[in-house]
């Protein structure tokens, strides 16, 4: 037998579709005078956040695992609105749905809130889609009433032990997790599965202990929340963003408290003490958007070359 | 034996989990984007066939099972164990429970080739191929003139295995029976 591995991943109409999408996402934000940028992939500080792995190569640089550190540079710098496609990188995300490089679309809005933001994420996934599904339902929930559906409990006033139970119900009980472990399994085994068919479902208002980059608030129900909101479809978690946290102070504070041995990112650190302007922002899964425009059951089929052919 | 990690895990695979060997049927890496990486991965016991959903965190491992898939040719029984023999020339003989020949028992038929599954040495499944053929040993006489659409009758094979057969069956011939549903296909 002649020997395939060669051969690419996916086929010619999935390159095409890639193809359009990229001229489709470039005009969108031309029409909405937002500039688009370009930041370097190879970094001198990774990530922070300790549940992302990032790619270490010579001469002690980093493969972004998102563009988000420079193009916030480039804000504070006062850039104004902008928006990147890039290729970013992290370590050990192999499966159906995941591939350790991997195409992300992200953008800043300045002076907008979540709604805003949420609003015209709608607008591009609708207009991506269109050839598909003409009009998507849509819906907006707190994490809170989120969990409280899906799952039957109140998030807020549970304490770690009951989430504990709940979650060792979805995935067996010798996992060791902390509150935020389990309420990952929750969120992954119970509710994402339960959530409505062909609707953009944006859950926002996280946990506090979740909110990464993004202001802490008082939310509807009293208790502090991370001004953060996913988009879900069909199963999927296809975009995250934040209402971005502008406090120098509480930054340093939030990327000593993760770093655990990583360096820490001065420059972003001494732009957001410059000044980060009010904005918003939001980081989208582009191959998982065309999973679901081209009814593909793995990542790999609308990649070139997929991880184990690349 | 070796210890296999999460990204390790892929169809086919045999580790052990709470003490009981299992074969990995599928694995699903789950990724919050802000979150902790788990893997869902179903897994068939391979001692009683039974399917169980479990998941880990993305790095934890398991260790290896001690498994290996085996052609052997039945050869006889002493009552308490049912012996087979490797078909690769080793000549290498194995004895079965009762527990671990199961089902099989009323398809195995002397020098058929059976698939075996050792675990640490031992005999832990046999498995029929999907089709044997076997010899009617007791059934009604036949009935002359019956087409294949007419009526069925219970036959017991060389085995012991009673299967339905079509009424036009006599004593003596051989019929191909589908194991996996213990049904009657035709004539050898």
């Amino acid at each position: 037998m002649p020997d395939t591995r060669w051969q690419p991943s996916c086929d010619r109409a999935a390159l095409a579709a890639r193809s359009a999408f990229y001229r489709t996402i470039r005009e969108f934000f031309h029409s909405r005078n937002v500039l688009e940028v370009d930041t370097p992939l190879l970094c001198a500080a990774p990530v922070s956040d300790p549940n992302i792995e990032p790619v270490q190569t010579c001469e002690g640089r980093w493969l972004h695992t998102s563009p988000e550190y420079a193009m916030k540079r480039l804000l504070c710098a006062g850039s104004g609105d902008i928006w990147q496609l890039c290729k970013v990188f992290r370590a050990g995300e192999a499966g159906q749905r995941h591939n350790p490089e991997f195409s992300m679309l992200e953008w800043y809005r300045t002076g907008w809130d979540l709604q805003q933001l949420m609003d015209e994420v709608r607008d591009l996934v609708q207009t991506l889609f269109a050839s598909r599904w003409s009009e998507l339902p849509e819906i907006r929930l707190s994490y809170a009433a989120a969990v409280k559906q899906y799952a039957g409990f109140d998030v807020h006033a549970s304490s770690d032990a009951d989430i504990a139970q709940v979650g060792q119900q979805a995935a067996g009980n010798d996992l060791d997790l902390n509150r935020d472990g389990w309420l990952d399994i929750i969120m992954s085994h119970m509710v994402e599965p339960a959530l409505p068919k062909d609707t953009l479902v944006f859950i926002s208002e996280f946990p506090a202990s979740q909110a990464a980059l993004a202001k802490v608030t008082t939310g509807a129900e009293g208790y502090s929340v991370a001004q953060r909101f996913e988009l879900f479809f069909n199963g999927t978690e296809l975009a995250n963003g934040y209402d971005e946290l502008i406090d120098a102070e509480e930054q340093r504070r939030r990327f000593e408290k993760e770093a655990n041995d990583r360096p820490i990112d001065e420059n972003l650190l001494a732009a957001i003490a410059h000044g980060l302007p009010e904005c918003s922002g939001v980081a989208m899964g582009v191959d998982r958007l065309l999973m679901h425009l081209l009814q593909a059951g793995r990542i790999s089929d609308v990649l070139s070359f997929d991880w184990s052919k690349a | 034996m070796a210890n296999y990690s999460t990204n390790e895990f892929k169809s086919g695979l045999k580790v052990m989990l709470d003490n009981e060997p299992c074969s990995i049927v599928e694995n699903e890496y789950v990724k919050p984007g802000k979150g902790q990486a788990f893997n869902r991965v179903k897994l068939r016991n391979l001692r009683n066939g039974r399917v169980l959903e479990k998941t880990f965190k993305s790095g934890d491992s398991l260790e290896g099972a001690d498994v290996m898939e085996v052609d052997m040719e039945y050869l006889y029984t002493d009552g308490e164990f049912w012996h087979f023999m490797a078909t690769d020339g080793s000549f290498e003989q194995h004895g079965a429970s009762q527990e671990a020949v199961g089902d099989t028992v009323k398809w195995l038929k002397e020098q058929d080739v059976y698939t075996v599954i050792l675990f640490n040495g031992a005999v832990l499944t046999v498995a029929p191929p999907n089709f044997v053929e076997l010899e009617v040993v007791e059934t009604d006489p036949g009935v002359k003139g019956d087409t294949a659409n007419g009526g069925s009758k219970p036959a017991t094979l060389s085995t012991g295995a009673v299967v339905k057969v079509p009424l036009f069956i006599n004593i003596g011939e051989v019929l191909k029976i589908d194991t996996r549903s213990g049904e009657y296909v035709g004539r050898a």
